[in-house]
């Protein structure tokens, strides 16, 4: 008897176990079941919610990886270990051992985190509903690393994975149920709870922290800040990142979100295997460039002037709001996500303008905080159903305008 | 209890747990979320209302075969108004720094929905000593609620009770980790009193099966 058919027999013979949800889970996951319909006409398709969350998850990997170098590269240059880089994208300065160790970790460990308790958390309700476990915490757990900063306390994650998980989803009714998007719920929980540990010029940087609080207890030594762009322009100062380090991602912030040119082609693959929906990510793109344009003229036609605390986010070239930030990040695997997004085609569009042009907006105006992509994927998340409900209506009203004219 | 009938100490046990007013019937649910974030307003506030509704329920249960019907609502605004006045001029002259705490959410206790409710819904029907227990046990079940939301955001949010420290501050230092609690910024926040009175309807529900709606 082979290990497969074993393995269906255990499972078999304990249908009724309250532990059985756990066990098929692992089963499933590295099993197809065996228990398939039988008779009738089925579609047959390869892209089950499992492969669809494992192409996500692919297109994630390479920000992940750039991650990692990128953390031990900010790491090193902030303590004046090696020198910025100079030739590109494959500068040698950045894709060093060194570099890849610290990083490596550093968040291993916030990935360990973020899947152990959030999956943990996902088994415990499984059994107490009695259902299978459900596959939506794979992307989540993989997200979850992505947009927190590097020296996030590893406690602080399993605080609000707990809570994203049990109030942003499992309340709602589990997979496919929730209204926000788990992930920005963990990471909105992480901001307004501990909003010393998400912003500031020190969290970005392995080690900031603790040299500061050396400092703070008397030790002899420089102070080490990791200013984000962003952080820099909402304070009306200059930065001296250039373009390319800007689009390439060789600057400090979240883990994953540098690289804007890993998560376009992540982006791309994601169009192509027809995961992410282009509607969303162009409208996105475009909502934001037409912020960007209208702070630029208010710029331009002087009615904000230098001296406005404004002044500094507002005059940034409408193009450089796409590289610098979320973002780029935010657009591609958040507002995508298919269960908080709008469902209908054209609501879809009207969606992801709106989260462009909010982000853009909160961005500016928010100075404790310069980055508004997660508060304004969270804020149309809760609005999506209602664009739909729209959409919808007006599809039924031009359609029985349409009936009424056959008719009569 | 010998003191009281049994359908009289129903009158006062009910709202406290399965005819809850803010759980259950979802009723003064604003200044639950309000003025939460420290006990001892949380404890001030369900004295205040308690005062007032168990108070203004008496009042009203006198006057119930004189009052007009169609005029009913304004005698009511004005019987709260009247002992809400009283309760914050009381704050005001022996407790100001408390006062100052809740601000306009003692004058609000006349907006709140619990109140007009049990006037509307017990007083006008009922004689003066059923209705003082009405009043009493709507006001305490109230109170239950925003003591305990009170206790949880105080606690884990400034790591303090009733102003005394309780958790404390992170001390000794390694690397980005420390030893003591760090206060949960959160928890002083509006949405969290929300979520945790949706908690503990959560928790009171999975409790008592009987108490789920059907929908």
């Amino acid at each position: 008897m082979s290990l497969k058919s074993k393995l269906h027999n255990f499972k078999e013979k304990h249908r009724s176990k309250k532990w059985l949800p756990a066990f098929s889970a692992i089963h499933t996951f590295l099993f197809m079941p065996n228990e398939t319909t039988h008779g009738g006409t089925h579609i047959k398709a390869a892209d089950d919610l499992k492969r669809t969350m494992n192409i996500v998850i692919m297109a994630m990997i390479p920000c992940l990886i750039f991650g990692m170098f990128n953390a031990g590269y900010q790491h090193h240059l902030a303590f004046g270990e090696i020198q910025a880089v100079s030739q590109g994208f494959f500068s040698p300065e950045f894709w060093t051992m060194e570099n890849f160790l610290v990083g490596f970790w550093k968040i291993i460990p916030l990935v360990i985190v973020s899947y152990g308790v959030g999956l943990g958390i996902e088994f415990i309700f499984a059994i107490i509903k009695g259902h299978e476990v459900e596959e939506g915490y794979l992307v989540t757990g993989m997200l979850v690393p992505l947009i927190v900063p590097v020296d996030t306390p590893l406690w602080m994650l399993a605080v609000a994975v707990v809570f994203g998980v049990v109030i942003g989803k499992e309340v709602f009714g589990g997979t496919g149920m929730n209204i926000l998007n788990p992930a920005l719920t963990i990471r909105a929980f992480l901001f307004f709870a501990y909003p010393t540990w998400m912003s500031g010029d020190k969290v970005w940087v392995h080690g900031a922290v603790e040299r500061a609080n050396e400092i703070a207890s008397g030790a002899n030594l420089d102070a080490v800040s990791g200013e984000t762009i962003l952080g820099s322009l909402a304070q009306g100062l200059q930065h001296d990142y250039s373009i390319s380090e800007m689009f390439l991602g060789f600057i400090p912030g979240s883990v994953g979100e540098t690289s804007a040119i890993l998560i376009l082609l992540g982006g791309l693959f994601l169009i192509f295997t027809k995961i992410g929906s282009w509607r969303i990510m162009l409208s996105s793109v475009l909502g934001a460039i037409a912020m960007g344009l209208i702070f630029n003229s208010v710029v331009d036609a002087g009615i904000i002037t230098e001296g406005s605390k404004f002044y500094g986010l507002m005059s940034t070239v409408w193009w450089h709001h796409l590289i610098i930030g979320g973002f780029a990040f935010g657009t591609v695997f958040m507002a995508t996500d298919p269960v908080t997004a709008s469902q209908t085609n054209k609501g879809k569009w009207i969606y992801g303008f709106l989260v462009g042009f909010i982000s853009i907006m909160i961005r500016v105006f928010n100075p404790a905080y310069p980055e508004g992509v997660m508060l304004a994927i969270l804020l149309m998340n809760v609005f999506a159903p209602t664009i739909d409900h729209y959409v919808v209506r007006g599809n039924v009203k031009k359609r029985m305008k349409r009936l009424k004219v056959k008719t009569a | 209890m010998a003191l009281l009938s049994k359908k009289d100490s129903k009158l006062i046990l009910d709202p406290l747990t399965d005819n809850n007013p803010i759980t259950i019937q979802v009723l003064g649910i604003c200044s639950a979320l309000a003025i939460t974030a420290e006990l001892n307003a949380s404890i001030v506030m369900a004295i205040s209302v308690l005062f007032v509704l168990g108070l203004g329920n008496v009042v009203i249960s006198l006057m119930r075969n004189i009052i007009p019907s169609k005029i009913r609502i304004i005698v009511q605004l004005v019987v709260v108004a009247t002992l809400v006045i009283i309760v914050d001029q009381v704050l005001k002259a022996f407790a100001y720094e408390l006062s100052k705490t809740l601000s306009v959410f003692v004058g609000l206790i006349i907006t709140n929905c619990i109140i007009m409710g049990r006037f509307e819904a017990f007083a006008l029907g009922n004689g003066p000593w059923r209705s003082f227990l009405d009043g009493v046990g709507n006001a305490a079940g109230y109170g239950i609620i925003l003591v305990i939301v009170g206790f949880f955001r105080e606690l884990l949010g400034s790591g303090t009770l009733l102003g005394f420290k309780v958790l404390g501050d992170p001390i000794e230092k390694t690397g980005i980790y420390a030893i003591g609690y760090e206060n949960n910024g959160f928890m002083l926040l509006s949405p969290m009193a929300l979520i945790v009175v949706g908690i503990i309807i959560w928790v009171q529900r999975t409790r008592n099966k009987a108490l789920v709606e059907d929908h």
